[in-house]
């Protein structure tokens, strides 16, 4: 008995916060509601084909698509740059680190403050010296703009945990291996090319999925605080339609399938991690 | 001429001096040892060299130029490390060929010398193999190709063969020596394993503390160690050195317990009662009719020969090597009569000859 008792509160938890909900959504998604919530009807995958039909819904998926690729690509790169650096002998390299892991610790509605008060069309510091050069700035009309703000925050707020994970991976990287290659007479570029980074290869896999699982269906706070999806539709990932059909519009059907097909992204991407994984480990 | 010229070599990581102004000087061709216990600075001095630490001052000449300051790239030098440092992602073929193609050799010329090196390592058939594939030992021999085919001015090993089991290690121990025989490549190896030393180097140099206390060939640091520090490092079991004072003017010791030695070589100076130690191996001290009584405590049976390791009346240890198997001894009364006696002066270990 005392073995289910430990493990209850947490299956109570899973239950009451994702089983429940997530059984909800998925019964929700089979019905159609009238516009005023009074008949709800059974209408089998309707609501599935409906939305693969949808011109709307496949833009979506486009811009899902370069959005988190966009935000993966940048995360990763900087955060590579950055823990290469962080793992040479430098001062103050305790510091430097401690610093790099600060942004991870910030809320996404946070966040986007900040980066609003840096980016406001009006009053943000930054679109000030971008006026000054001659640059017109305003995001909440320019859709280009308004994709790259919302890359941009996105992006910092996923620097840090790629850091970390970076940093973890360079320093498991044998330092003899490395001393072989230097005695080899690789230097710079090409050491990082033919020696680093394919010793890095499984970090970087890794975060590659995290990454994109993250810039997919977790960044939702930072674009509804940024942008709301807009200016129309230029920032509407499918994480953001689901709010604004659901929650908005209040389209429940549509808006439970559009999750579903969500939950089953998820699923399938985190069969792959694992899967690779797995053989990694093996052997 | 000289391959390698090392002066006054110094490095101090903060306020720690770990070596303390080197000096050396390699032929072509020769295979120097670097042995002493860990800490003693022999790694430092190994990767100075490699270009893989900075001095803190001092030169280090490589065939007329001095490359105390360059990058290892820019050395042509190949190391040889302890946990053989292998690409894991490559192939064989790849880990032995990586350094020539950064040379930027051709592809033909490539494959000729990787085949070659392979061969003489018998590495043939494991070219298309990854490093997690292969035993300890053919890690080790991919290593020593790694370094061979790039044809460099100089080899550094670094303990190669501490991570091999006994076996493997007198095998490899012997081939690294018929390879380095064979190719002429002036060689530096460092290690704390004192039968590597005496077997594989043209000359031995004993570091203690950061400090050179002898450069010499095996033999001679076997035969007139320069301080206790090498009497007692070299040779197993180590060197028994007993405490004692000079007397009869010099001719002889007089060991704790009273015990008189007389020195069958000459007169040591200094007035009698100078403190010194006296240090004789245990495979000289052979059981006589006169001499030191010995309690035993403990018997090695080694095989071909025995340790018994007692102690004397003046509660001193003393160790004793004997030919073939012992058995069912308490104690023993061995010979000290003179001969095979090296004297130190106590107070700065140095060596004190005639």
């Amino acid at each position: 008995m005392l073995p289910v008792a430990l493990v209850l509160p947490q299956l109570l938890l899973t239950f009451f916060f994702f089983l429940w909900p997530a059984g909800q959504a998925v019964w929700a998604s089979f019905t159609r509601q009238d516009p005023f919530g009074i008949r709800t009807q059974f209408v089998g995958f309707e609501n599935f084909t409906d939305l693969f039909e949808d011109p709307l819904y496949v833009e979506s998926m486009g811009r899902t698509v370069v959005f988190s690729g966009s935000v993966t690509v940048v995360a990763m790169l900087v955060a590579l740059c950055l823990a290469l650096f962080a793992d040479r002998e430098i001062r103050g390299r305790n510091i430097y680190r401690t610093l790099l892991i600060w942004p991870y610790a910030v809320a996404p509605a946070i966040s986007a403050v900040l980066w609003i008060l840096l980016l406001h069309p009006q009053i943000g510091a930054f679109s000030h010296v971008l006026r000054m050069l001659g640059i017109g700035w305003d995001y909440k009309i320019n859709s280009t703009q308004a994709m790259l703000v919302v890359v941009l925050a996105s992006a910092w707020k996923q620097v840090s945990y790629n850091f970390i994970f970076f940093l973890a991976g360079l320093q498991s990287i044998p330092r003899s291996v490395i001393e072989a290659a230097r005695m080899d007479g690789a230097r710079g570029w090409r050491r990082l090319r033919t020696i680093t980074l394919p010793l890095l290869a499984p970090t970087t896999f890794f975060l590659l999925i995290v990454n994109f699982v993250y810039s997919a269906f977790d960044t939702f706070g930072t674009i509804q605080a940024l942008t709301q999806g807009g200016p129309g539709k230029a920032t509407e990932t499918l994480m953001v339609k689901v709010y604004r059909d659901g929650v908005v519009n209040l389209n429940l059907g549509s808006s439970s399938a559009q999750s579903v097909v969500l939950m089953v992204a998820i699923i399938a991407l985190t069969v792959v991690q694992s899967r690779f994984l797995n053989r990694k480990n093996a052997e | 001429m000289a391959a390698l010229v090392i002066e006054n070599l110094r490095k101090s990581f903060g306020a720690t001096d770990v070596l303390k102004g080197i000096d050396l000087s390699l032929n072509s061709g020769e295979m120097l040892v670097i042995v002493g216990a860990s800490g003693c600075g022999k790694s430092t001095l190994l990767r100075l060299v490699a270009g893989l630490e900075e001095p803190t001052s001092g030169r280090i000449v490589l065939d007329g130029r001095d490359v105390a300051r360059l990058d290892p790239a820019e050395r042509d030098i190949a190391m040889v490390f302890q946990n053989y440092a292998l690409y894991p992602h490559m192939s064989v073929f790849d880990n032995m060929a990586y350094g020539l193609r950064i040379r930027g050799l051709s592809k033909d010329e490539i494959g000729k010398r990787v085949q070659e090196t392979a061969g003489l390592l018998g590495l043939d058939a494991l070219l298309a193999r990854k490093p997690r594939q292969l035993s300890g030992g053919q890690r080790q021999r991919v290593a020593m190709g790694r370094a061979i085919v790039r044809e460099p001015k100089l080899f550094l090993f670094d303990e190669p063969l501490s991570n091999l089991d006994a076996k493997l290690r007198v095998s490899m121990r012997a081939e690294i020596r018929r390879l380095q025989r064979r190719m002429g490549v002036t060689s530096l190896y460092v290690t704390h394993d004192q039968v590597e030393a005496m077997t594989l180097g043209d000359r031995l140099l004993v570091l203690h503390k950061g400090v050179p206390v002898q450069l010499a060939t095996p033999m001679q640091v076997f035969e007139r160690p320069a301080d206790v520090y090498v009497a007692g490092f070299i040779g197993a079991p180590s060197m028994n050195l007993l405490d004692a004072a000079l007397s009869h003017d010099g001719t002889a010791a007089r060991l704790k317990g009273g015990f008189l030695v007389p020195f069958r070589d000459g007169k040591r100076p200094g007035s009698d009662g100078r403190r010194i130690v006296v240090g004789i191996r245990p495979e000289h001290l052979v059981p006589g009719p006169e001499g030191l009584d010995v309690t035993v405590d403990l018997i090695e049976p080694l095989g071909s020969e025995t340790v018994l390791i007692g102690r004397m009346e003046s509660r001193e240890l003393l160790s004793i090597k004997l030919p073939g198997a012992v058995a069912g001894i308490e104690s023993i009364r061995v010979a000290l009569n003179g001969e095979h006696l090296h004297v130190f002066d106590a107070d700065t270990g140095l060596r004190l000859d005639p």
